[in-house]
């Protein structure tokens, strides 16, 4: 994985002491809260209901042990004993105390880790495919470009103050891991005709109030002038998008606001402007540097059988197991989404247990997935017996990976100042209902996506089924959507009609799920037999008798 | 019978991001100690003599909220003040809950929707 520079380490740690001196000017009184607000913002520290919440960027949701350790102790000595891994694939700590954050940040400069750029309208944490150089469904690994595009946007001097957030994913595989058309800009490493890799751009897409997937840019640039392609969009972003209005800010209304083909016409004068300055060139000695980075590592010659195990690791294998690019390897998803659980919460002692497992078993890195799961990305299928017996007893083996307990969920109103309802409830009591794994089985791939209010962290928009916490004169309701999708066939979910209440909302996805049941054919998922035969046989369903009262 | 425009202030204190409430001048850490106003004059005049806690750095962001009395039990009208008053709902292990800073009544938590869960058309945001 990538290694700080002297500039990197440099930079970080002067970041740090810059932090620490403005925290000691807040508690003393010298700067007001006004004042301090967006200078803590700028380093991830944000006020949530019960105290201050520290987002630490993990970019791509690349992880080694020595970074999972560090998080482990931070947990431990400055935190109440876990993290919490998050859609954008970062770690959040819920519980920090102001005056303790400026020694947190120093910690994790000490394992080349920040908090830079995970809040504010900015460019923030660059994600990618969490099967990045280990699946064999990809043109190259897409982590040296999102580390490029990291440097680049890091403090780029243009693009510190936008109008919004701006978010960026990349990814290298027919098979779409990383939600690219629900990003501000995503890239997709691809080949021309020719056989030269290069890059497809997409922009504009984006969850929130309005959501709207991304529209193509320009299907094939070439490997030197990405960077220069990646500033002319987010110079015509930020030249022309809306100030005046904070719902109408992001890059996504803009493009749906003049058309794409505006907005390509725009882009593509400003990047035959910086061409034509011959600055951004990214020279391919660079590329390769970058790359060596993330050279696999060097896999044995090794027999691709599967090894044999009881009941309980055959179904782990089933679905947490995935196909990996060397004979005798595999990739392993550790679910963070045990039935009755809290989405994405690891605590310390499991980050530790983990990090001792990479030693163990010689993998240099964790991957952390934007469905808050963890990743082990080059395992010895020889070795996946005790890998499992070890992740059973941290309660690390759920065997669920891609079925309805697999829940994406923000944090929701049990900490998130933003929220509207609790969304962890509901991801609990619906993964409690569907405990059975045979029945998981038998439901089959369904994704379920859940947010506490419109900003849609829990991704709702793109859930198969998703599921919007709202408001309603005190009291939580929950709005069904169906058939969103954030994968390869990219949707945007229907809403369904009125919400449910907190005590009706689990029958409510259990009769939508029962008319799954019904309803497919040949095979189907459940997307498939939603886009076959739309809302309507699942609108009744969930509303059964009382469809007449909501309307 | 529940009563309206009860209202009772709160803040985050600076140092630490901890939920406070104001009680006779100053900040408790502890709902159930805190003062409860039916006069909204009176919540005004506390909300003002915060600021001062403000300017002070002592607390952040103070504001008041709605509280009803369910029949000597004061409870928060809205979902979000329960948790702040509490913790996460989800980690009884976490916040005012776990340290016995948290209201006692165990009517308190968590109470089903008002209306007996009648469905609502008006959700759409």
């Amino acid at each position: 994985m990538y290694r700080y520079d002297e500039f990197d380490a440099a930079f970080v740690k002067e970041r740090v002491e810059q932090f620490r001196y403005q925290v000691e000017r807040r508690l003393s009184g010298e700067l007001n809260e006004d004042q301090f607000k967006p200078l803590r913002l700028m380093n991830g520290l944000y006020l949530q209901l019960h105290a201050y919440m520290l987002r630490i960027a993990v970019p791509y949701g690349t992880l080694s042990a020595k970074q999972l350790r560090m998080l482990a102790h931070i947990a431990r000595k400055y935190d109440k004993g876990y993290g919490h891994f998050t859609t954008r694939q970062n770690l959040q700590f819920n519980w920090p105390k102001l005056k303790d954050v400026p020694d947190i940040l120093a910690d994790l400069a000490t394992v080349e880790m920040h908090a830079i750029q995970t809040s504010g309208n900015c460019i923030r944490n660059v994600t990618a495919d969490q099967f990045a150089g280990a699946t064999d469904e990809e043109i190259e690994d897409p982590r040296p470009l999102a580390e490029i595009i990291r440097q680049w946007s890091s403090l780029h001097p243009e693009f510190v103050f936008l109008a919004r957030k701006f978010k960026i994913a990349v990814g290298a595989s027919l098979h779409d891991r990383a939600a690219l058309k629900y990003h501000d800009m995503a890239v997709e490493i691809v080949k021309n005709e020719a056989g030269e890799t290069g890059y497809r751009v997409w922009a504009g897409g984006g969850m929130g109030r309005t959501p709207y997937l991304a529209h193509l840019m320009r299907d094939f640039v070439r490997r030197e002038d990405i960077l220069a392609y990646l500033e002319a969009v987010l110079r015509v972003y930020n030249q022309d998008s809306r100030r005046d209005n904070i719902h109408k800010q992001r890059i996504k209304i803009l493009i749906n606001a003049i058309g794409p083909e505006e907005m390509r016409r725009r882009v593509a004068r400003e990047f035959e402007e910086i061409k034509a300055a011959g600055t951004l060139q990214l020279p391919a000695a660079e590329l390769a540097r970058i790359a060596a980075y993330f050279a696999p590592p060097k896999f044995e010659k090794l027999s691709d059988e599967m090894p044999d195990g009881d009941a309980d690791f055959e179904s782990w294998t089933k679905t947490n197991v995935h196909r990996h690019r060397a004979p005798g390897y595999a990739i392993a998803t550790i679910s963070l989404k045990p039935i009755g659980g809290v989405p994405g919460d690891c605590s310390h002692q499991q980050l530790d247990a983990l990090a001792d497992l990479l030693d163990r078993y010689a993998m240099a890195e964790i991957r952390v997935s934007h469905e808050q799961n963890l990743v082990l990305p080059h395992v010895r299928k020889k070795d996946l017996p005790a890998i499992f017996a070890r992740l059973k007893e941290l309660g690390l083996a759920t065997p669920n990976a891609g079925l309805v307990t697999d829940i994406i969920c923000c944090p929701g109103l049990d900490y998130c100042d933003l929220a509207n309802a609790r969304s962890i409830p509901v991801a609990q009591k619906i993964a409690e209902r569907f405990a059975d794994l045979d029945r998981q089985h038998d439901i089959g791939e369904l994704k379920i996506k859940i947010s506490g209010c419109i900003n849609a962290c829990g991704h709702h928009h793109a859930g198969h089924i998703g599921i919007l916490g709202v408001d309603k004169k005190g009291v939580e309701y929950y709005q069904l959507q169906l058939g969103g999708s954030a994968a390869e066939d990219a949707s945007i979910g229907e809403i369904m009609g009125p919400g449910f209440g907190e005590h009706e909302i689990v029958d409510a996805v259990e009769r939508v799920i029962k008319a799954y049941t019904l309803l497919r054919i040949n095979g189907e998922r459940f997307l498939d037999t939603y886009r076959r035969v739309g809302m309507e046989p699942f609108k009744n369903m969930a509303y059964l008798d009382q469809l007449h009262a909501a309307y | 019978m529940a009563t309206a425009a009860l209202q009772m202030l709160t803040a985050n204190r600076l140092v630490d991001g901890d939920v406070v409430y104001w009680r006779a001048g100053g900040w408790v850490q502890t709902f159930g100690e805190a003062d409860v106003f039916a006069v909204q004059a009176d919540a005004d005049g506390a909300l003002e003599a915060a600021k001062k806690f403000v300017t002070g750095n002592v607390v952040v962001n103070p504001y008041l909220f709605d509280v009803r009395d369910d029949a000597g039990d004061i409870t928060p009208v809205k979902e979000r003040e329960i948790v702040r008053a509490l913790g996460p709902s989800v980690r009884e292990d976490l916040g005012k809950q776990a340290t016995g800073l948290g209201p006692p009544s165990a009517r308190w938590r968590y109470r089903p929707p008002q209306g007996g869960g009648e469905r609502d058309d008006d959700v759409s945001i």
